[in-house]
Order: structure tokens, then sequence, then C-alpha cells
């Protein structure tokens, strides 16, 4: 993209739009202290003054933005410490790059020339709500990380956390949930139910999709339905029912009754996901098969299995995080000898608000992001071994 | 495997269950009770030395406390009650011995006597409020704040009027999200006499004056409904003072040491204990007396106190009480009780209660909407 020239731009069109950046940091340090309006003002108008400096009076790009680094890690200190030099450095290199990037016009660099300002703004724009719905969708993820490792007792940020002071952070709700047998039996607990509910979930879900993908199956729009409820139907009302049915056959309060249950919220995400890679699979080749003399179950196994397998596996998948996150169907087929992880969480939180809980949900975290990332990189694999995609 | 290890427990529990059949006592118990540090003192007072005098047997806590009538009504219309000794509050005990989903026990005959041979009945005298209701604690619930923010020149708050004097104590105050004590607590800061309280709440004019006295407060109150959250609120600095029960926020300030205080003035006094689900098969009908009998006796209910700093229930039981199981203080001052915390304190009429907890919740729902 060597076409496109990049040429400085007027300060009176920087020196705002870089104040507003400035205003959205100095709502975020107001809202802090308790004045959001008076941040928002500050941060807009020391911004805008220090773009217009740099840009109209000293115009050096790498001193500037040397001073900038160190001036705002240095005001961050002065006004919350260690935590704030932190903040302050991080908001000063970014705004310094920030002001030259739209100073030096070098926005446009990547765009095509004849991009019209207004395209050029819709452009950014779009990027900037995604930010956005981003950094409010993923903030309250990140901020319990931290707060697992308070010495303290209680959701709180601390003093010495703050300070970054080592004394304000420990292990100990880590150490309190592998050694404390509430904890300890409500894992096991889940890691027992979840993966036999799971397999239910794609042995059943996928013979069902199999199974409706077939169109001299009679009422089969009727059947899909019915098989996707649970997924439709408010979970509380599932939850109800399954006790009262599950109370009168004697699965209340047992293992296999919970498997069950989870089973069932687990079977229309396999259908769904199922079905979807069932459409691109050509009927012909298990004609071909049989041609060949293969029976049914083999070719199940060696032609249809390998290929809607993405899909059986993305089923399993959800069925399985489903299982491992519920919480209200546990509270009601279950009983107390099947308390699971979510269970446990939700009576913690509701009579003693303990960070344990907070060292979980960041371990379920991480668990969850590993598994994702494992099934992605195992999908990519075997597309790339049968060379749907160049990579 | 996991087929094999389920199956191998379920024959391990038929057989349990056969061999138990034989003493007529069925060898696990299921007890529900409202988690936390609460939980942790029955276990620590009562089911770990149960334990060790009956190896065969096993306990499992279901923490479900706070949802015990409404999940006894489903047991009971499934034909399927699974727990055994369920521990709610009074109020609670009382509407599910109304409706009989509570056993009605007889105290003298299914309770140990005091060691001086003073008879159960007379030994919990007034706190047995129900034929179906065994008390272990007193509690109650009452105000705490933090001392750092008490603006300065004041004097700290002492009174339960403070609580409604934004000039002289600006900050955020946490209730609980409910009429009950609240009500009772504005009246009397409007200048009602402690003892007509009931009676002018009895009145619509009083409804409407006691929620006019909650609303000049409303805009600064955070609404709780779980036991933890007012010590965390408090722990945080979000509010400045706040009602919870008085053992949370012991805990907070003796064993989390938070720049927290007690404000005693107007505590309202409540119980807790044990109820037996009504229709229990006989053989855990024997096994759930055997063990009522035996945690609810003076030594175990004194020894509670250790843990936690609920009053006990039984008079036999307050001169046991001694230090706390790891910190080693008195308990005795941190109990409800104690005369100095009890110079001032609000009875809870159970049965004002019982009779318009419907109508004036429906009031303060629609008062909080608006």
């Amino acid at each position: 993209m060597t076409i496109t020239i990049t040429e400085p731009k007027p300060i009176t069109f920087a020196a705002p739009v870089a104040g507003l950046a400035g205003a959205f940091a100095g709502l975020l340090v107001g809202t802090a202290h308790d004045n959001p309006l008076l941040g928002l003002a500050i941060g807009f108008v020391l911004t805008a003054a220090l773009a217009f400096v740099w840009l109209g009076v000293f115009r050096h790009e790498r001193i500037a933005r040397w001073v900038t680094f160190i001036a705002a890690g240095t005001g961050g200190y002065l006004l919350a410490g260690a935590m704030g030099a932190l903040i302050g450095l991080l908001f000063g290199w970014l705004i310094g790059w920030f002001i030259f990037w739209l100073g030096e016009g070098r926005y446009r660099a990547k765009l095509p020339p004849y991009t019209t300002a207004q395209q050029v703004f819709y452009h950014f724009a779009f990027r900037v709500l995604c930010g956005l719905i981003f950094f409010f969708l993923i903030t309250p993820i990140v901020v319990v990380m931290p707060l697992s490792f308070n010495a303290e007792n209680f959701f709180t940020f601390t003093p010495e956390m703050l300070r970054l002071d080592p004394a304000g952070y420990s292990l100990k709700h880590y150490k309190d949930f592998f050694t404390n047998d509430d904890w300890q039996q409500a894992m096991w607990n889940s890691i027992s139910i979840a993966p036999v509910a799971t397999m239910l979930s794609v042995g059943f879900g996928t013979l069902a999709a199999i199974g409706l993908s077939d169109e001299h199956v009679p009422f089969r729009r009727a059947i899909m339905t019915i098989l996707i409820s649970p997924m439709i139907v408010p979970l509380i009302i599932s939850a109800a029912g399954m006790y009262f049915f599950y109370s009168r056959l004697g699965l209340q309060g047992t293992y296999w009754g919970v498997v069950l249950a989870h089973a069932a919220l687990g079977i229309p995400f396999v259908i769904i996901t199922v079905t979807a890679t069932l459409v691109g699979f050509d009927r012909s080749l298990t004609r071909a098969a049989a041609n060949m003399g293969a029976n049914p179950v083999t070719t199940f196994f060696r032609v249809q299995m390998p290929l809607i397998l993405p899909g059986v596996i993305s089923g399993g998948l959800f069925a399985f995080i489903t299982s491992f996150d519920e919480v209200v169907v546990v509270l009601f087929v279950g009983s107390a000898g099947q308390k699971t992880l979510p269970w446990q969480m939700f009576t913690g939180l509701r009579e003693q608000i303990s960070p344990t809980i907070l060292a979980v949900a960041t371990m379920l975290v991480i668990i969850s992001i590993m598994l994702l990332t494992t099934v992605e990189m195992l999908r990519r694999r075997s597309e790339r071994l049968r060379g749907l995609s160049p990579g | 495997m996991k087929l094999t290890t389920t199956l191998l427990a379920t024959t391990a529990l038929t057989v349990a269950a056969v061999s138990a059949h034989a003493q007529d006592m069925a060898n696990s118990l299921t007890l529900v009770s409202w988690g936390g540090a609460y939980q942790n003192s029955q276990q620590k007072a009562y089911v770990e030395p149960y334990l060790a005098n009956n190896p065969d047997v096993t306990i499992t806590w279901d923490e479900s406390s706070a949802e015990a009538v409404a999940k006894l009504r489903a047991m009971d219309e499934a034909g399927n009650v699974t727990w055994d000794l369920v521990d709610v509050v009074a109020s609670d005990a009382m509407r599910l011995c109304d409706e009989g989903l509570a056993m009605e026990l007889d105290h003298d005959e299914m309770l140990a006597a005091a060691p001086d041979g003073t008879s159960a009945s007379d030994d919990f005298g007034d706190l047995i409020v129900s034929d179906c209701f065994v008390p272990q604690i007193v509690y109650s619930t009452t105000f705490g704040y933090r001392t750092d923010m008490v603006p300065e020149g004041t004097e700290p708050p002492s009174s339960v009027c403070d609580v409604f004097d934004l000039e002289t104590y600006p900050g955020k105050r946490a209730l609980q999200k409910r009429p009950i004590d609240n009500m009772e607590w504005a009246l009397y800061c409007d200048g009602v006499e402690k003892g007509d309280i009931y009676d002018v709440l009895g009145t619509d004019e009083g409804v409407d004056r006691a929620l006019a006295k909650l609303d000049t407060i409303k805009d600064q109150v955070v609404w709780w409904s779980a036991g933890a959250e007012t010590p965390q609120l408090l722990a945080d600095g979000e509010v400045f003072m706040g009602s919870t029960f008085n053992g949370r926020l012991f805990s907070a300030i003796a064993e989390q040491d938070q720049p927290i205080a007690m404000m005693w003035d107007m505590q309202s006094f409540d119980l807790d204990g044990w109820i037996v689900p009504a229709g229990l098969p006989e053989d855990r009908l024997a096994r759930v007396m055997d063990f009522l009998s035996f945690a609810t006796d003076t030594q175990r209910l004194a020894d509670q106190a250790a843990y936690i700093s609920y009053g006990p229930a039984r008079a036999s039981s307050a001169p046991l009480v001694g230090q706390h199981a790891e910190l080693g203080i008195d308990m005795a001052p941190h109990m409800p009780t104690d005369p100095a915390n009890a110079t001032n304190v609000h009875i809870y009429d159970y049965e004002w209660w019982a009779d318009n907890r419907d109508d004036l919740d429906a009031k303060f729902q629609s008062w909080l909407a608006n």
C-alpha cells in the first residue's frame, strides 16, 4: 500500500480527537474517584493541550513521546502509587503514539487512497465500537483474576494490592480450594458427571441428527422441535418438571438422575451442530460404501463419522460446558451428594463471600480457554489435512 | 470405570442400608443448614463428636436452609423427602409446622435433660416457639459500622436512629431487603414507643409512617439478601453502616481484623433451630432422634459458642460458654444475650409477623419498586 501518502493533519482536527481519547481515560479515573464528569473534563483538556503542544509548538516525535510516557507515569505515581504509575506509563505510551498517529495522518496509511473522510470515520468508528464492546465484555472476567490472589477474605482490592506489595497477594484461596473437602468433593462430582453426560449427549444427539436428516422420516420437524425444546424452554421449567418426574422414578438425588438431566440439556447442541455438518455431507458416499460391500455400521464409522467429526466434537464441547456450568437443574435434580462446582460456587456466594470462589472461577476460565483453543487447533489441523484450507 | 465405581457405591450403600436395618437405625444423615461459619460451628460442635462416637454413620450437608420451606413443599408433593434434619429460623419452623411438613415433637421425651435434671422444655423455656422446633441458638440482627468512616469530630454512632441520621453520619447503609426489623426500627426512630410498635404497624397509617421514615434514607440504602453481603460491603468501604447477623460481624471484626465496630442498640433477637421433616421412615427417624438428642444437649450447645458468637438456646449452656476455639478470646462479651449488649433490644413478634407478613411484604416490595 505504498500508494497512500500520509500527510500531516491540522491541529484543529488532531487535538480534539486526541482529547476525546483522553476524556475516556479521564472518565475511568474520575469514576474511581467518585467524580466521573470532572475526570472527563480534565482528561479532555489535558490531552487536547498536550496534542496542541506536541504538534504545534514542539514537533519532535521521539522526544515528545518519551516525555509523555515518563510524565504520565510520574503523574500516575503521584496520584495512586505503584499501580497508578503502571497505568500512567501505559496511558502515556498510548496517548503519545495516538497524538502523532493522528497528527501525521498515519491512520490513512493502510486505507486505500480514494477513501473519503466519511469512510475513514466509519472505518475507525466501527473499530472503536468493537473495542468498547470487547472491553466491557472482558473486564468483569479479568478483574476477577487479580482478586483471586487477595490476601484478605473479601472481594476487595486492598491498599497493599494496589501498591503491588507482595504482602497483599497470596495463594491461600487456591490452597483452600485444593485442601477443602467441600470444594474437592464438588470438583470430583463435576468431573464425574460432565463427561458421562457429554458421552450420552453426543451418542444420542448424533444418532438423532443422522436419523432426522433422512427425508423419509415421518414428523421430522415435530420430533426435532421436541428434542431441541430443552434449549428453548426456560431452564427453571425443565428443572421443576424433571424434579417431579425423576422423583417418581426414584432418580431424583442420584448420580444417574443428574447425568440424564444434563444429557437431555446437551442433546440439542449436538443435534444442531451435527445437522449443520450433515448439510455438507454427500449421501452418495454411503451408497458408494454400500456398493463396495460395507454394512451400515462400517459405513457409519469409516465414512460418515470422520466427515462429520468436527460437528460432533463442537457439539460435544458445548454439551460438556453445559453440564459443567449448569446450576439450576442440578439444584433440583441433585441432592447434596451430587453437589457440583457451580452449585458449590452458588451457595458459597450466598452464604460466605469467599475469594475461593474467584480462585475457582479463574481456574475454570483458564480451563475453558485451553479447551476451546485445543478444539480450534484440532479443527484447523483436520481442515489442513483434508486440504480444505490453505493453512 | 465410572460405571463400576457407581455400581460399587450403590452396592455398598445397599449393604449399608441392609445392615442398618438390623439395628433399626439408618446409617446416613442428610443435614440441611446455612453454610459458612455457622454450618462450620455445627460441624465442629455436634457432627464431629457424634461421628467419633458412631463411626459407621455418614453425614452429608446440604446448604439449602434459605429455601427450606419451598424445597420441603416440593419434596412433600413429589413424595420423596431426602432430608433428615433441617436447620431453619423460628418463623420458617412455624410455617412448616402449620403446613404439616415438620413433625411435632415431645421435647421432654426426645431431648436430653439438663445436667442438673431440669427437663428440656424448662431448659429451653420460652424459646420453644413451636411444637416442631428445637432451638439451637439465639442470634440477633444488628448494625455494624466502619470505624474509619465516622466523620471527624463526631461521636461514633451508638443508636439505631443514627442509621436514619444522614446529616451527622453521611454515607451508604446496608439494610436487609425485607420489611421485618426495618419497619420496626423506622417507627422506633420516628418516635413510637417500643411497646406500641406493633400496634402502630398494624394500621395502614403506621405502615405509611414507617415507609415514609425509610424514604428519608432510601437513596442511600444498599439492599442485601444474604448474610455475607453486609460484611463484604463494609470490608470494601462501600457502605458506612449495615445490618446483618451479629455472628457475621463478629467474624469480620475478630477473625478478619476489619475496621468495623458493633452497634448493639435495638438489636433484633431471633432463633434458629432444627425441625424434623414429617413422614420419615422409621429407621431414618430413629437415627435423626439419636443425633438430635446428642446435638442439642447442654454441652454441645455450649461448645458451639466457641466457634461463633451466637447464644446457646439452653439456659444451662450459658455458664459453660468458654473461649473462641482459635483466637482464645472470651466469647461471652460477644454474645447478643450478654447484659452489656442487651441493654436496649427489640423483641421480634413472631405471631404478629406470621399474620401480617404477606401483606407487608407486598407493600414493602411495591415501595421498593417506586
